[in-house]
């Protein structure tokens, strides 16, 4: 069984229709990339994953679990759902260090001494241990960025959602945060991310899904994609972005 | 014509100035409370909560404070609910800084970024968690400088409770007036005692804002 299922999703806002039946499945300790044009949908994709955006119609199951039905509790799914946000939004009144303690004790219900323990091993992890009681302000936005991968690890998320994460960061500090990214795919974390960053689409991605206008267009392996996309449509956006971005990163 | 200055008005102004400090400390913890729960209600209440608490900030904020001082303690009694006059001067100047505190509330609770609270909502925190540990601490950092000017304010404002015949600083100082009529050097002395006082509560709440800035965490006005 996978381990995120997500069937005929919909969401509308006003008018605009922004999910028009969105369908894939992401399996255990798989990466996936999702790419397209801004304004198709893919931030509001991962939101409505764990629901900090309800969606109109369409379900979703995460371990088996029915992630859309209103019998659920919300709140343990979103616990066992990592989210990294394209502006970090790390809690501004905290240090890093309670940043990643904060859901430990409050969402978890762990001691504050494990709680500490367990936070400082996730800083260390993203190379952040000596940057325990700095303030949010205080960091560079490469280093704030992998504090808040730091404090999406700490809740041990059976996935991790990563909105555009590096797409707020000067150039120079984008590799970094790709870098922890891309230890954690291969250490086996599930994830599914939405960047423009071919070149870590490219090399790391197990499937790369291409969304526009609020559907899948077309999805598969990068090797297929990236030389031998069905639609001309993927190939099109391809060429452009890669012209833009860049392959590396 | 001379002035004069008596040591002995000190101890009586003292007195009233107690009960100054009491009223004002008791009046501006009800509004703290009373207006945190109104701001809460106005920004994520529905309907009948949200319009209740409307109505109570419109309708405190868009009447004068004596004429509400007049109703609790005057009106209240015409209606056989009588009230002694420290208990109305409480009620009715609580009520009405609740009101004010309500909207600094509001304002800094909606200066705290967005992101914040999907960011815990994220985590698996409830709604009432991310108030508590992720909206508050922020917007009560926020709203400082706004508070501190409304302690200022009502701690002034306690004077009008000499009218419903409370010995306040005001009233002390009126008392002895009226006694040897040098209207001039009482009510200069209690000028003195109230700006020495305000003095005092603008420095410690700054030492405070000082204490517990957080870097990156600007103040609103």
């Amino acid at each position: 069984m996978a381990l995120l299922v997500v069937e005929d999703l919909h969401k509308r806002y006003g008018k605009e229709e922004v999910l028009r039946g969105v369908s894939f499945v992401l399996e255990r300790g798989e990466t996936k990339v999702i790419i397209g044009p801004s304004g198709t949908g893919k931030s509001t994709l991962l939101r409505c994953i764990n629901r900090l955006t309800e969606p109109d119609r369409g379900r979703i199951w995460l371990n088996g679990v029915e992630v859309t039905s209103p019998r659920t509790n919300i709140y343990k799914i979103r616990a066992q759902i990592g989210f990294v946000f394209q502006d970090f939004n790390l809690f501004t009144h905290l240090t890093a260090l309670d940043n990643v303690r904060l859901g430990l004790i409050r969402v978890k219900g762990m001691g504050k001494r494990e709680a500490t323990e367990r936070a400082m091993r996730e800083l260390e992890r993203v190379g952040l241990g000596d940057k325990a009681d700095a303030y949010p302000a205080q960091l560079s936005g490469g280093q704030q960025q992998r504090v808040s991968i730091a404090r999406a690890l700490a809740m041990d998320p059976k996935l991790i959602l990563f909105d555009e994460p590096t797409s707020a960061l000067d150039p120079e500090l984008i590799g970094e945060v790709l870098q922890v990214m891309i230890e954690l795919a291969e250490g086996g974390m599930t994830m599914l991310v939405v960047t423009h960053e071919m070149g870590f689409a490219r090399s790391v991605a197990d499937e790369i899904i291409f969304m526009e206008k609020g559907v899948i267009v077309e999805q598969g392996p990068p090797e297929v994609l990236f030389t031998n996309p069905r639609v001309p449509r993927t190939a099109e956006f391809l060429r452009k972005i890669t012209e833009f971005y860049g392959e590396s990163g | 014509m001379e002035l004069i200055f008596r040591w002995e008005w000190l101890p009586q102004l003292g007195k009233g100035l107690v009960l100054t400090v009491e009223l004002t400390a008791a009046c501006i913890s009800i509004g703290a409370v009373l207006g945190l729960i109104l701001a809460i209600a106005r920004l994520y209440g529905r309907n009948v909560v949200y319009w209740l608490a409307s109505a109570y900030v419109q309708f405190f904020r868009g009447t004068p404070l004596l004429v509400q001082l007049f109703m609790v303690h005057f009106g209240l009694a015409g209606w056989g609910i009588r009230l002694s006059p420290l208990f109305s001067g409480i009620i009715a100047m609580g009520l009405n800084t609740a009101a004010y505190q309500a909207e600094y509330f509001r304002g800094a609770i909606q200066a705290v970024k967005r992101g914040q609270a999907l960011a815990a909502l994220s985590l698996g925190m409830t709604r009432w968690q991310t108030i508590r540990y992720v909206i508050l601490p922020q917007a009560l950092r926020l709203v400082l400088p706004a508070w501190s000017t409304e302690l200022v304010y009502m701690l002034k404002y306690t004077s009008i409770v000499y009218l419903i015949g409370l010995p306040d600083l005001m009233g002390i100082g009126r008392t002895i007036a009226s006694h040897n009529f040098r209207f001039f050097e009482i009510y200069a002395v209690v000028a003195l005692i109230y700006l020495a006082l305000v003095l005092l509560i603008t420095f410690a709440l700054r030492y405070v804002e000082a204490r517990i800035r957080v870097p990156g965490l600007g103040t609103v006005r």
